[in-house]
Parts: C-alpha cells; sequence; structure tokens
C-alpha cells in the first residue's frame, strides 16, 4: 500500500482559512446561512468550518448532521444495507441558505442522496456545496462543489484518506493511497 | 456489519442479540425520520410488500402497512376473510400466487402457531412474523423492548413483570426471548390456569400474587385476556378476574416505587387493566405504538437491503 500525503496540518489549516474567507464572501452576515455536515466524515469537516466561522464572524452560525442512507440509490445492490449514522437539524432548512460540507467529493452520489434528504426538512433558498478534496474527473452524476479545500487528480482504484484531529489524529492530514 | 443473521424474521428465538441491537440502532434512526416534516424516505422504493392476514388485526396491519409506506415500498394487503382461502385455497397455493405477481416480501399473521416457519421452507421471499396463533410476535416484542430501552436507556438488568394471559399470549413468548437476550430477569404472573405448566423452564420467575410482582418489577407488561382462544373456562368470569388480576391507578399508588405500565393492546378497559392506570403517567403505551412503526421500518429495511 502506497501513501502520498496530499495536504499536510499547515497546509490544511490554511485551507480551512481561506474556505471561511470565500464563504464570507459570499454570505455576508450569515443572517440566514446554516450548515449541514454530512455524516459520517463531513461533520468533522463542517465542526471546523463552523468554529472558524464562528471566531472570525463572532457569530454562531447553525449546524446540523445530515444523514442521507435512506436516500441512497445503491440500496439492495450492495451485499448488505448502509448503516445509518444520526440526523440533526435542530433548525428550519424552508428558505435558508444552506452549506452541505463533506470531506471529499468522489462520484457525486452521496451528494445527490443528500441533497433529497435535505429536502425532507423544507425547500432551502440556495444550496451550495464545500469539500476539503475534490476528486477531478471520477463524478458519475453531474454535480460540482462551490468551495473546494483541494482538486486532487486521482484514480477510481485509489482512495483519498482524511485523518482529522477531531477523529482522534494527532494531525490534520489527508493522504492519497494506492490499494494494490 | 450491518447485516442480520437470518433472511427472515419468524420468531425472537432465532434471532441473536446482535441482530436485535443492529434493529434497535436502525430504528432510532427511523424514529427521527418519522418525525421529520416530510416522514418517508425512498429505501424500499422498488420492493413490493404483501401483508397477508389470516387472523384480525388493526394496529399491527395498520403500523406494518404505515412502516412500508414510509420506506415508500409497494403495498398490497390481503385479508382471508374476503378472499380464495374460503373457497378452500391452500396457504401455500395463496401465497404461491401472491408471489407470482412479483412479490418481494411477505407479512404474514396466522392462527397456526408455525405457519411462517412452513412458508419460509417454501418459498423465497423475505417473511415477516405478524404473529402465529399463540407462539410468537416478534415484531410486538422488539418494540416492546424498544420502549423500555427508550425509557431508562438500557433493557439489561431491568425487571420485567408478564401479567396476564400467559397461555394463550404470543406476545409473552417473544417478550421473554426479546429481553431475555437483552439481559433482563423477567417474572411472569396470573391465575395458574393462564400460566404454561412448564413456564419456568425458560428461565423465568413465578408469581400469583399481582401486587408481590409489581412490587417487584421496574416495568408491568399487561397482557389482555384473549377470549377468542378460550375454548373453555379458564376462570369464573372477568369480574372475578379484574377483582384479583385487574391492574388499578390505586394499586399503583400503593406501591412503594413507580413502576412502568405497559399493554401491547387492544385493551380489555376495566379487565387487565382500569382506564385511571391505562391513562395515568406511569403509561408508556401509546409510546409502544409509535415505536412500533420505526421499529418495523428497521426490520423491514434491514431485511430487504440484504441480498
Amino acid at each position: 500500500m502506497q501513501k502520498k500525503l496530499i495536504l499536510d496540518s499547515d497546509l490544511f489549516d490554511l485551507t480551512i482559512s481561506r474556505l471561511c474567507q470565500q464563504l464570507i464572501e459570499n454570505h455576508n452576515d450569515f443572517s440566514n446561512t446554516v450548515i449541514l455536515g454530512m455524516q459520517p466524515r463531513g461533520i468533522f469537516v463542517a465542526e471546523i468550518i463552523h468554529n472558524e466561522l464562528a471566531k472570525d464572524t463572532k457569530r454562531e452560525i447553525p449546524l446540523g448532521y445530515l444523514d442521507a442512507t435512506f436516500h441512497r440509490d445503491d440500496f439492495r445492490r450492495r451485499e448488505v444495507a448502509a448503516r445509518a449514522n444520526e440526523t440533526k437539524v435542530p433548525f428550519i432548512i424552508e428558505g435558508k441558505k444552506v452549506v452541505l460540507v463533506d470531506d471529499v467529493l468522489f462520484t457525486g452520489r452521496s451528494i445527490r442522496a443528500a441533497m433529497d434528504a435535505m429536502i425532507t426538512f423544507g425547500r432551502p433558498a440556495t444550496v451550495e456545496l464545500l469539500v476539503l478534496i475534490d476528486r477531478k474527473r471520477t463524478r458519475e452524476l453531474p454535480i460540482a462543489a462551490d468551495y473546494v479545500g483541494k482538486a486532487v487528480n486521482t484514480l477510481a482504484s485509489q482512495r483519498v484518506l482524511v485523518e482529522l484531529e477531531a477523529q482522534g489524529h494527532k494531525q490534520n492530514k489527508i493522504w492519497l493511497i494506492n490499494k494494490d | 456489519m450491518s447485516k442480520l443473521s437470518q433472511k427472515h424474521l419468524l420468531g425472537i428465538k432465532d434471532i441473536t442479540r446482535e441482530d436485535i441491537e443492529l434493529i434497535f440502532d436502525t430504528a432510532d434512526n427511523f424514529k427521527e425520520v418519522i418525525n421529520r416534516p416530510i416522514k418517508k424516505v425512498p429505501s424500499l422504493r422498488d420492493v413490493t410488500i404483501a401483508n397477508v392476514f389470516f387472523e384480525n388485526s388493526t394496529r399491527t396491519r395498520l403500523s406494518f402497512e404505515l412502516a412500508q409506506k414510509r420506506l415508500s415500498a409497494d403495498v398490497i394487503n390481503f385479508s382471508a376473510s374476503n378472499s380464495s382461502v374460503k373457497k378452500g385455497e391452500t396457504l401455500l397455493d395463496t401465497v404461491n400466487n401472491i408471489l407470482a405477481m412479483k412479490v418481494d416480501m411477505i407479512v404474514m399473521r396466522h392462527a397456526s402457531p408455525g405457519a411462517p416457519h412452513f412458508l419460509a421452507k417454501h418459498i423465497s421471499a423475505n417473511i415477516i412474523n405478524a404473529g402465529d396463533g399463540t407462539h410468537e410476535h416478534p415484531t410486538q416484542a422488539l418494540l416492546d423492548a424498544f420502549s423500555i430501552r427508550e425509557k431508562f436507556g438500557s433493557v439489561s438488568g431491568k425487571k420485567i413483570a408478564i401479567i396476564g394471559d400467559i397461555l394463550h399470549s404470543r406476545v409473552a413468548l417473544s417478550n421473554i426471548f426479546a429481553l431475555q437476550k437483552l439481559g433482563a430477569k423477567i417474572m411472569v404472573c396470573g391465575p395458574p390456569t393462564l400460566l404454561p405448566k412448564f413456564i419456568s423452564h425458560l428461565g423465568v420467575e413465578v408469581e400469583f400474587d399481582v401486587k408481590k410482582a409489581l412490587q417487584w418489577c421496574d416495568v408491568a407488561n399487561v397482557l389482555r385476556i384473549q377470549l377468542e382462544r378460550q375454548q373453555i373456562k379458564y376462570f369464573p368470569s372477568l369480574r372475578e378476574y379484574s377483582l384479583y388480576y385487574g391492574i388499578t391507578k390505586k394499586l399503583l399508588d400503593s406501591l412503594k416505587k413507580q413502576i412502568v405500565i405497559m399493554h401491547p393492546g387492544p385493551i380489555n378497559r376495566g379487565v387487565e387493566l382500569s382506564s385511571d392506570a391505562a391513562d395515568s403517567q406511569h403509561s408508556i403505551i401509546l409510546d409502544q405504538v409509535e415505536n412500533g412503526v420505526a421499529v418495523r421500518m428497521a426490520v423491514l429495511y434491514l431485511l430487504a437491503g440484504t441480498k
């Protein structure tokens, strides 16, 4: 197994603060904005973004967790049913500007499922997508991210491994892994 | 892994503690789903389910149907009273005819114990037992245990008294299996004529005095007197039964502690449970009904999702 570092801890911090600055440009005072982290791993990125924005803007932006398991399109096409995680959306989505947050954008299928899951809570005014890593040219659906931490050329056979301090790792690091 | 050990849900006896915990964890997620503004997910949109009921039911059938519709499954309902069963068609023929219409799952209630097990040997569709005679009623036991877990945080170590007509109750047997697998202590209580002879072999305590049982337990699961299954008299009169075994608010207040009252429904008000007890803050009967939909969604989801 070969491992290649694509984002080290310094660059990670820099990327997060750039993403936050881009969000601030587009959302001004965040009065009508909510952040939705996607289960299971996007929630950690969403929390990092949320805390960073709280520091920068002195505002508490509503943060929720969204699980799209029951909206996936591969049910009965996998060996076993995918296991769900907690969904926690303690605010109204209707009319809000939603920022969906995930760690890695790959085929786009989980984002499609997430949008379906999100709409069961109401009709948002706009939906934007923020991802830490955008795997280029691997999309199976016409989905693109509005805010990208880093775009990476990858093969379908490779895997992106995101290690975050919030998940118990020593440092925030992102790797590209060759499966052999 | 998120996979049940069985292809069917025939009885609690056949499944493991891990299965039960997987169903509960999944049901937690579905409970959140059914409290959303839009209470529906598309998981089972390409699945067709037949609810085949050879015996009367309101709650279980409605609960299953709602669970199926919340999962976007296509549902057909069949009840024996207005079908060709009356013309003498066999169980296997009836079910095979339903399956020939491309049905993926069968939810069945039948008066004969073992009917779903028989079916499971002969057909390939997933089968969920919604009650087979006096044998098992697995989804009821799951929702009962789920409600206890929700109320106390865990089932393990809790003392649960099952009170009433144990002899004719499929709910009692499934409850005993489920709760024991989850580590609870069980006592059964009722008139000697309504307790099966060798029930203590299942590892449950037996008590004939309802007040002592209530004093012992954390949760009392009160069962209905099943007059429709009683061909002979097991006790002199309903009035006498309710005097000796009926649970009232007064009786609950006379205990030195607060216990939880459950009932699988339908309640014979004034017989096994008085109205003031059934509607008191002790009761989680309506929570059981809500949880029933979430638990059945979890069972359907997990069975349908396994190849």
